[in-house]
Order: structure tokens, then C-alpha cells, then sequence
């Protein structure tokens, strides 16, 4: 007879969730713990409208899903901000304000993506227009898939992404950082003539401050 | 050798007063807007993640002293504010200043942040600041008149000897002489850029107005020394109109009391525009000091 022992399938999320810091956890001071904790109790989030996911940050900042509770707050500024929330698909146009964007937040800095559009193209993968992967134009730290994922969902990301913190995450800003010439060459590619200038990431290439 | 001890204290009892106050206003407007709301530690949270970001944006050496001087001048104000009475503790540099100086303290917040936001050249910040420039204009003149009015009752310039002089309720000035209490609270509320005078800063309308440009720690210091100026001012008119504490507990009560009252009324109203907050300053707070001048001056 069939007898369940573990978990299955996406059961098995919260344990694949943290495996990989499992060293790092370790490695962490004092002080580097409570840094970690502070961070992730407290995310200002820059919530980058594009597609079809700017709805569902709404109610999740507002009373019904009060994501202040969680210390989740929107911010006025990508300076100010430590999360950018990528809603839905990024036409190649937006794709260039985003990365601009991304680039003047504060590090340490994250980035999550909502839907299947960020994912892998989603209904618009074959558009001429949008790109496929994010992933492969700014280090995303957390992928929420659905189309559209609800506001339940997001904040099981942003509780995911708190976990990762506390838990010793570094982000991907450090990623991208050291990774530059990649992520500069895959955006030049779908941007060409268009491409952003650098005087938001020089400072990354000069080995500015961390 | 006394100061050792104070300006630290007070400093403490001041940033902690100051985060526990915000905090709770922040779970205060939840409750109003029917949700949970954060933690009442979640400002120390917010505040001290900033402080552990990087800061990676320069606009030359005025961008980074502008938030210096802004705290220079927070700090100062606390330390020349007596927070308790009948008691050698706790009461800083009060000794050598009196509420004139006070009065020119508070001003040098508002001095240093047009001079980081001018260096930044940022359009949304130099928005901000002009919208808080002409504000200063409606609520300076009710608010000093308030306060001048209260140096012509006690005849005195003295913090402490204002305290002093309101040892029981019945002498409290805001039972003695209501109508200053009235002309300077709703400057009070401009002051601390609260809601509905909050032009200033509105995050929707100018992204954060004079902060726009601020990230990392430079934005912590920006909320420190906002949190703790806003406290000062607290105790300020604890001491003017509320007789001043005895202990820190007593202190606190007041300061949370008179909190929860500027907190209701920011909860209650919306954001007002720049010319019809100045107009609004211009006719009813000032209207009414004028009123208070004859009543204080000549009855
Ligand atoms: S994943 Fe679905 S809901 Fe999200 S942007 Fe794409 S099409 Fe829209």
C-alpha cells in the first residue's frame, strides 16, 4: 500500500526553500544575524507596475491583505527602496526604466517577479516586444508563477524572501555585481542602439561601496 | 560632569520615546483603517536597516551635510529643552538657553535640508522644499506668537521657570490661558509635518518631497533626526502648557497624551494644499492670537 513518508512535489518548497544556505547560516557572527534580521523586517518595496500585476499590489498594501504587518511598505523613491516588485511581463521598452531603476535602489537590494511572463514569456512568449526571462536582464531573487498570482501568493513570497534573509542570503545584487559584463551584454543584445546609459552602474564597475 | 551623563540620557530617552511614539501611530492608523498594522518596534526596524544600507549617491559635500546639520540641529534642541522639573537630572544645556534659542533651533532643520535638497538640484525636492518654505510662512507667525505670548504671561524666557510656575493642574496654561493652547496647536501639527498640513512630503504627489534623493544612511539619519526633533517639540509643549514632569513616567504619559491627541486630528483630515494651509494659518490660528494677545495683554 501507498504510504506517504515525505513530501512531494511543491510540499517539499519549505525544505528546498532554505537548503542552499544551509553552510552560510553557520558562518554568520553575531552581529551579521541581527543585520539580517533587521533587513528582513523591514522591506520597502518599489513596485514597478508593468503588466497585469500592478493590480494585485493594491489590495495587498491596503487594508484587506495589510502587508504592513509584515513590515512590507511601499516606497516613494528606488532610492529608498529595498524590493523591487516586478508585476508581469516587461515590454523592451519598460525594460530599460526598470533596469534604471534597479540600479539606483540602495544595496543590499532584491528583486522579485510576478507571473508566468516573468518566468519564461508566458502568453507572450512568442510577442516581439517583450522579454522572455528576467532573469537574464536583472538577478531576480524570487520568482512568484501564477497568471496572476494573488495577493496570498505575493505574500508568501515576500515570506519566503524574509526567510532567505534572516537566513543569511546575500541577494542578488551581489550577483549582478559580479556579474556585470554578462547581465550589461544580455541587456545590450534586446536594447541595441536604445541601451541605457551607465552612469547609473558605473559605480558598480568601479567597485564602489558596499 | 553632570553632562556627561545627561546629554546621553537624554538623547536615549528621547530616540526611544520617539520610535515607540511613531511606532504606535503606526499601528494606531491601522487600527482606523481597519488592519493589523506593523509592530510597535517596526520604526526601530526601519530605522536601523537604513542605517545598515549603503549609500552609494554623492552631489558634493553639501548633499552630505545638509542631514548633518539637520541632526546638529535636533540634537541641539533636545539638550536645551528641560524634561523634568524639580530636579537636577535630565536637563541638559537648558541652563544656558532659554525658549528664544529654542525657537531659533528648530529652524536650522529646515535650513539644512534646503541646502542638501539645493545641492541635489532634484526638481520633486526643490518642490518639496519650496512648498515647505511657504508653509513656514503661514505657521511660524501663529506658532512664535504662541509662544511669545507665553514668555509675556510668566514673564519669563526661562523653560524651566515656565514649569515652575504650573505646579498643579489648575495652573497649567492650558487651563489658564486656553486660547494659546488653541493658536499654537495646529501650528504644532504643521510643524511636525503631519497630516493634513503634510504638503511637504507627500509621497504620492512630490515622491517624498526634500528626501528624494536620500537612500541608504544618509535616510537614516533623515529619520532619526525627525523622530527626535518631533519628540523635543513634544516636550516643549509639555513643559509650556501641560506644567512640565516630575519623572520620566510622568513625562511619558503627557507626551503620549498630547500624541494622541495631534494623532487623532492628522488621522481625521486630509492633506491640505500649500496656499490653503498658509491661508488657513493666516486667518484661524492667527486670528485667534490676536484675540489671545488682547486677552493676555489687557484683561
Ligand atoms: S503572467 Fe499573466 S497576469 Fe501576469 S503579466 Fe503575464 S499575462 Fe499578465
Amino acid at each position: 500500500m501507498y504510504h506517504k513518508t515525505g513530501c512531494e512535489g511543491f510540499q517539499c518548497e519549505d525544505q528546498t526553500l532554505g537548503a542552499d544556505l544551509a553552510g552560510v547560516r553557520d558562518e554568520q557572527t553575531v552581529v551579521d544575524r541581527l543585520v539580517a534580521w533587521l533587513r528582513q523586517r523591514s522591506l520597502f518595496v518599489l513596485a514597478y507596475g508593468t503588466g497585469c500585476g500592478a493590480i494585485e499590489i493594491r489590495p495587498l498594501m491596503t487594508s484587506r491583505y495589510d502587508a504592513e504587518r509584515f513590515g512590507i511598505i511601499g516606497a516613494a523613491t528606488p532610492r529608498q527602496a529595498d524590493v523591487l516588485v516586478i508585476s508581469g511581463y516587461l515590454a523592451i521598452k519598460t525594460l530599460k526604466r526598470v533596469i534604471r531603476s534597479y540600479e539606483q535602489m540602495q544595496e543590499p537590494k532584491y528583486v522579485i517577479a510576478l507571473g508566468s511572463c516573468t518566468i519564461n514569456g508566458g502568453m507572450y512568449w512568442d510577442s516581439y516586444n517583450t522579454v522572455k526571462q528576467v532573469d537574464h536582464y536583472l538577478p531576480v531573487d524570487l520568482f512568484v508563477n501564477g497568471c496572476m498570482p494573488r495577493p496570498e501568493a505575493l505574500i508568501e513570497g515576500f515570506v519566503a524572501l524574509q526567510k532567505r534573509i534572516a537566513d543569511g542570503e546575500k541577494g542578488g545584487w551581489l550577483r549582478y555585481r559580479e556579474n556585470l559584463d554578462w547581465y550589461k551584454a544580455n541587456q545590450r543584445r534586446v536594447l541595441g542602439a536604445n541601451m541605457l546609459p551607465d552612469d547609473t552602474s558605473a559605480w558598480l564597475q568601479v567597485g564602489g561601496q558596499a | 560632569m553632570r553632562a556627561l551623563i545627561d546629554v546621553p540620557l537624554m538623547l536615549l530617552v528621547t530616540y526611544t520615546m520617539g520610535f515607540f511614539m511613531y511606532g504606535f501611530y503606526r499601528q494606531f492608523m491601522a487600527r482606523i483603517q481597519n488592519r493589523r498594522g506593523p509592530p510597535i518596534w517596526q520604526n526601530l526596524y526601519d530605522n536601523l536597516k537604513f542605517f545598515s544600507k549603503s549609500e552609494t549617491l554623492s552631489h558634493g559635500p553639501m548633499f552630505f551635510l545638509g542631514p548633518m546639520i539637520m541632526m546638529a540641529g535636533a540634537v541641539t534642541t533636545v539638550l536645551f529643552i528641560p524634561m523634568l522639573k524639580d530636579t537636577a537630572w535630565l536637563q541638559g544645556f537648558s541652563a544656558s538657553g532659554n525658549l528664544i534659542l529654542v525657537m531659533f533651533l528648530m529652524v536650522v532643520g529646515p535650513l539644512g535640508n534646503a541646502l542638501a535638497v539645493g545641492a541635489s538640484g532634484n526638481p520633486f525636492g526643490v518642490m518639496g522644499v519650496t512648498r515647505g518654505l511657504t508653509r513656514l510662512m503661514g505657521l511660524e507667525v501663529p506658532f512664535f506668537l504662541g509662544l511669545a505670548l507665553i514668555m509675556v504671561q510668566y514673564e519669563t524666557v526661562s523653560i524651566s521657570a515656565i514649569m515652575a510656575a504650573q505646579p498643579t493642574l489648575a495652573e497649567w496654561t492650558l487651563v489658564t490661558n486656553p486660547l494659546i493652547f488653541l493658536v499654537v496647536l495646529l501650528p504644532f501639527i504643521a510643524s511636525l509635518n503631519a497630516s493634513p498640513f503634510d504638503v511637504v512630503g507627500a509621497p504620492v504627489e512630490v515622491y517624498s518631497g526634500p528626501r528624494v534623493e536620500f537612500g541608504g544612511r544618509l535616510l537614516g539619519i533623515l529619520m532619526t533626526q525627525n523622530m527626535m526633533l518631533s519628540m523635543a517639540k513634544y516636550v516643549l509643549v509639555v513643559a509650556l502648557f501641560m506644567g512640565g514632569a516630575s519623572n520620566l513616567l510622568e513625562l511619558f504619559v503627557k507626551v503620549f497624551v498630547l500624541f494622541m491627541l495631534t494623532a487623532s486630528i492628522s488621522a481625521v483630515f486630509p492633506r491640505l494644499r500649500t496656499e490653503q494651509a498658509v491661508d488657513f494659518f493666516w486667518r484661524i490660528p492667527l486670528g485667534l492670537g490676536v484675540v489671545a494677545v488682547i486677552l493676555t495683554l489687557w484683561i
